[in-house]
């Protein structure tokens, strides 16, 4: 299991926008640099991106909701 | 010599004290957020308390040197490094040619200083290197730091002695996260039971809040005592015939969000400001976090000036132990 973790705090969001689907599914393959889903902060999106390949899990961190710096947002398998 | 920035972190300026003076043309004074740490950061690496840094939001940058230095980094509170070894926020270290600074996650605060012995070099504008991004002004070309900027720094007026801040001179932190207001010029505006919300409600800074202003939201909305509009004013309730903001001013666009505008904010508007965050508690402003709570606590003039007194006391003795 890898973590992905919050690089800074502010808002998660899995989706590329409202109406999309999420970045990534259970078992959808992740490699490194792939987006994973987004930070909103000081209206600016920061995309949150894979550092080690894997197998995706889950995300951790609720869509639309408030993260912390170092706080998990997904899991890899 | 110069550093590279190797990554830019999310927001890196170059910020020194501001440049004072314009802010009737609607230039704001600008310079660093959080003052106090910006001072400490220069007295660490012994610049004047005005040589040019860099100002650092949520998530820090990589540099590379190309000549041995004197670095420091002071604000919030996130693990420093230097080629991979660990080096202590509040303090200064000597940095080799070649080496790289980088940083971790964010652990508290929201904004980190980095001073360099002799400062930032970059050509001043209108007395300042501080950077106002939307005015294209100071810093480096008017913006923030991209990877592969080159950014010269001076010569340092003496040599370079490695310092350590005693934390227990700094102010602790008040939890949850309490800042004095003076009401203002239109606090007559809001009805009494509004007035009263107001310091009693749990607040939430907002994600959207920046160095021009800091939002809040999660208390209630702005109750107006009725009125017909005066001429000029628009039509909302928050509306006023425009108006002169001070530094630290609160407006509340549409009666919904508090805003207390922060140093790179404009100098005026057509919304209605409740009143002002004392000057003594602007720098905390700039080390929150969004989703920190926060409650607005009312104050009087005299207590404000005693506040602002004991600032400049922490700091001068601050001061003379790094002297």
């Amino acid at each position: 299991m890898t973590d992905i973790l919050s690089p800074l705090p502010g808002t998660f969001y899995h989706k590329p926008s409202p109406d999309a689907a999420p970045f990534r599914a259970a078992g959808d393959a992740v490699a490194v640099g792939d987006t994973i889903g987004l930070i909103e902060v000081m209206k600016t999106f920061i995309e949150v991106q894979a550092e080690e390949a894997g197998t995706f899990a889950a995300y951790a961190a609720e869509d639309a909701g408030p993260v912390m710096a170092g706080e998990t947002l997904a899991t890899l398998a | 010599m110069a550093f590279e920035v190797i990554k830019p972190g999310l927001s890196t300026t170059i910020q020194d004290l501001g440049r004072p003076g314009y802010f009737h043309l609607g230039i704001p004074e600008g310079g660093a957020m959080d003052r106090a740490a910006f001072r400490i950061a220069n007295m660490l690496v012994g610049n004047d308390e005005g040589a040019a840094g860099l100002e650092t939001t949520f998530m820090a940058p990589e540099l590379k040197f190309d000549a041995d230095t004197l670095v420091a980094v002071a604000g919030a509170d996130m693990p420093v490094k230097v080629d991979g070894a660990p080096r202590e926020v509040w303090t200064s270290f000597l940095v080799k040619a070649g080496q790289t600074l980088s940083f971790g996650f964010l652990k508290s605060g929201a904004r980190a200083y980095i001073a360099f012995a002799g400062g930032i070099d970059t050509p001043a504008a209108l007395g300042s290197r501080s950077t106002y991004p939307i005015g294209a002004l100071g810093g480096f070309e008017g913006r923030a730091v991209k990877a592969g900027d080159v950014v010269p720094v001076g010569k340092p007026s003496g040599a370079l002695v490695e310092r350590a801040l005693d934390k227990a001179l700094l102010a602790s932190l008040p939890k949850p996260v309490e800042l004095r207001v003076l009401t203002g010029l239109y606090w007559h505006r809001l009805t009494e039971a509004c007035q009263e919300r107001f310091f009693a409600d749990e607040w939430t800074v907002a994600p959207e809040a920046d160095r021009m202003g800091y939002r809040f939201r999660g208390g209630h909305p702005m109750e107006f005592v009725p009125r017909e509009q005066p001429f000029g004013a628009g039509s909302d309730p928050s509306n006023i015939v425009d108006g002169c903001y001070s530094y630290g001013s609160i407006q509340v666009p549409g009666g919904q969000e508090p805003i207390v505008l922060h140093r790179d904010a404009v100098s005026g508007g057509g919304y209605f400001t409740l009143g002002a965050v004392i000057s003594a508690d602007m720098d905390l402003i700039g080390q929150l976090q969004p989703n920190t709570k926060v409650r607005f606590v009312n104050v009087t003039m005299d207590e404000a000036l005693k506040v602002r007194a004991e600032r400049k006391d922490r700091l001068a003795r601050i001061r003379a132990s790094l002297g």
